[in-house]
């Protein structure tokens, strides 16, 4: 249940702005792309139209294609909310909902997809998102209590958990650890890991050492002033990307000359 | 009346001092003093409306049932007898009014807040808060005059069909009923409810709207996971804001009620229940000394059920406490 997903000369624009220029790049299943790059590059926004997330932004809108295992994301007949059911995606700050207990939390995804499913169903898929979030072993005990008691590592692992509850065919991770203290940050770390051998992962980090730890590709996106839309420089293997890019801005970047 | 939540209660009372008054100077000193003064000012004002009413309802408080029988228009065996079913019309007719006003509001609330396009939005939240400010005689003249006759036709086929039903039955024209009372507070406590509500939909964080976006909820499914949990305290307070002005609302009732004085659950019929407040209105220019106690030992009844209302409003609220996105 992981697909891929072939961008190709995509424009972001936000009304009249483009922001993002012409992004061509393969996003592959059962691994970890991260998207690096100075702040204001358009990575978050390129992570965003890869669920239409952005069309929540009045004025937001793409040219190109995003195509997921042959189905155009863009295609007229497609509904953003039947494409965010199989992207899911998890932000930069912890965000579960406060009004329900850490069990309801998991479930709430899943309620919208299949409004009825039975008792053992729920607690067994509360169970098994939980484990697949590294977090059943902390909160089994009180999966009634409200998920904002947790800490905030808990809170970003909770949060992951209901992600992948509803079975997604790919993660987008909108800088997951940039709420976090280390240590939570390497729980996430080795989840992602994990999740990889399930799911298509992209992550926008702006760690760097982060993106070559967890990666297996790496996108740098860089930006040529401020009001020019970002672009994506180069894309390759993490290894390759860190060690001998073939873009003088990607290493002057990756060795932190800028950025 | 207001039901804030209990954070800045807190603040407000300022009983304990964040910053000690020695470290803050003059002006930290100063502003400490008044903020603690309008606390207390608030308690004193309340502990003198509650002694003012006791006082003055005293002597019809413990009057003989043969002293206050010589009041002209005093037809109950005692002052609870009397008392009662007033209380019971005016919880009625604001009980009605809100079971229609609270939908009607939070659906007005939810349009502006997160439906329309921005321009018809702000156009409407205006006319909305103009709504707030019509005189309250000038919506009994409109009930009276305007909205009785529309009614009745809709009573009239309403008491013919579901009849059957005792709430329905005896509907006689003009519809100088409990039902025509309500839908005309619930159109007074309209803006009041609506624009509380909406203030608290806009609140609700990017964050959480956007987590259910993203697992793929709808529109609305959207703003179930996350505005209305979001906003439920929001929503309680402003309704209790709206009952607050239905239980004390005077000129729309009395203009548009046919009185009565008996617990009656005839919604149709004319001359079945009456509210204290505008039963106060209507006695109080001629009224004279027992009477004048009466009718004032009537307002402390009000004033413990708006007491009452308040309490459980907060008691809702704090129920779920922890939930309540707060934290």
């Amino acid at each position: 249940m992981s697909k891929r997903i072939d961008v190709s000369d995509l424009n972001v624009y936000y009304g009249d702005f483009l922001a993002v220029e012409g992004v061509t790049m393969a996003i592959e299943p059962r691994s970890v792309t991260a998207l690096i790059g100075p702040s204001g590059c358009g990575k978050s926004t390129f992570l965003r139209t890869l669920n239409r997330m952005h069309e929540v932004i009045p004025g937001a809108h793409v040219e190109g294609k995003a195509v997921m295992d042959g189905q155009d994301l863009y295609a007229p007949d497609v509904d953003p909310v039947a494409v965010r059911r199989q992207v899911g995606m998890v932000f930069q700050r912890p965000n579960p909902f406060p009004t329900m207990s850490i069990k309801e939390n998991v479930l709430a995804g899943v309620k919208l997809n299949n409004k009825r499913i039975s008792k053992s169903d729920a607690n067994d898929l509360v169970e098994s998102s939980l484990q697949g979030a590294n977090l059943w072993n902390e909160v089994k005990d009180r999966l009634d209590r409200p998920g904002s008691g947790l800490s905030g590592g808990q809170q970003q692992r909770l949060c992951i958990a209901r992600a992948i509850a509803v079975r997604p065919q790919v993660l987008l991770m909108d800088e997951p650890c940039s709420a976090l203290d280390p240590i939570s940050t390497l729980a996430i770390e080795d989840l992602m890991s994990e999740l990889k051998d399930d799911y298509t992962i992209v992550i926008v980090t702006h760690n760097m050492q982060q993106a070559a730890r967890v990666s297996d590709r790496t996108a740098f996106f860089n930006i040529a002033g401020t009001g020019k839309p970002g672009k994506l420089v180069e894309m390759g293997d993490t290894a390759t990307m860190f060690s001998s890019p073939t873009v003088q801005a990607t290493e002057d970047y990756i060795s932190g000359r800028f950025g | 009346m207001a039901v804030t939540s209990p954070p800045s209660t807190r603040a407000g009372l300022g009983s304990e001092p964040q910053v000690p008054a020695t470290k803050g100077g003059l002006a930290g000193r100063v502003f400490a003093g008044l903020s603690t003064g309008a606390g207390i000012l608030i308690l004193v004002v309340l502990a003198a409306v509650a002694v003012f009413l006791v006082i003055e309802a005293w002597p019809a408080l413990t009057a003989s049932p043969e002293e206050l029988q010589e009041i002209s228009w005093f037809k109950a065996d005692s002052l609870l007898a009397y008392v009662g079913p007033l209380v019971f019309g005016t919880l009625l007719a604001s009980i009605l009014a809100l079971a229609i006003a609270v939908p009607v509001s939070v659906g007005i609330a939810l349009f502006i807040s997160h439906y329309a396009p921005r321009r018809l939005a702000q156009g409407l939240g205006y006319l909305i808060d103009l709504l707030a400010a019509i005189p309250s005689v000038v919506y009994g003249l409109w009930g009276a005059l305007w909205l009785l006759p529309i009614l009745n036709p809709f009573f009239t086929w309403l008491s013919g069909t579901l009849g059957f039903i005792p709430l329905f039955a005896g509907y006689q024209a003009p519809a100088k009923n409990i039902m025509s009372a309500s839908i005309v507070l619930a159109v007074m406590i309209l803006p009041i409810i609506t624009a509380v509500s909406r203030e608290v939909f806009l609140q609700t964080p990017v964050l959480h709207e956007e987590a259910s976006l993203a697992l793929g909820a709808t529109r609305w499914e959207m703003v179930r996971m996350a505005v209305l949990p979001f906003g439920r305290s929001g929503v309680i307070s402003a309704s209790m804001l709206g009952l607050g002005r239905a239980l004390g609302e005077t000129m729309a009732v009395l203009m548009v009620i046919s009185p009565g004085f008996l617990y009656s659950l005839f919604l149709l019929k004319p001359g079945q229940q009456q509210t204290i407040a505008a039963n106060i209105a209507s006695k109080f220019p001629e009224a004279s000394g027992l009477a004048v106690s009466t009718l004032i030992a009537t307002g402390l009844a009000l004033f413990v059920i708006t007491f009452v209302v308040n309490m459980i409003a907060r008691w809702i609220i704090a129920r779920r406490k922890e939930f309540s996105g707060a934290n």
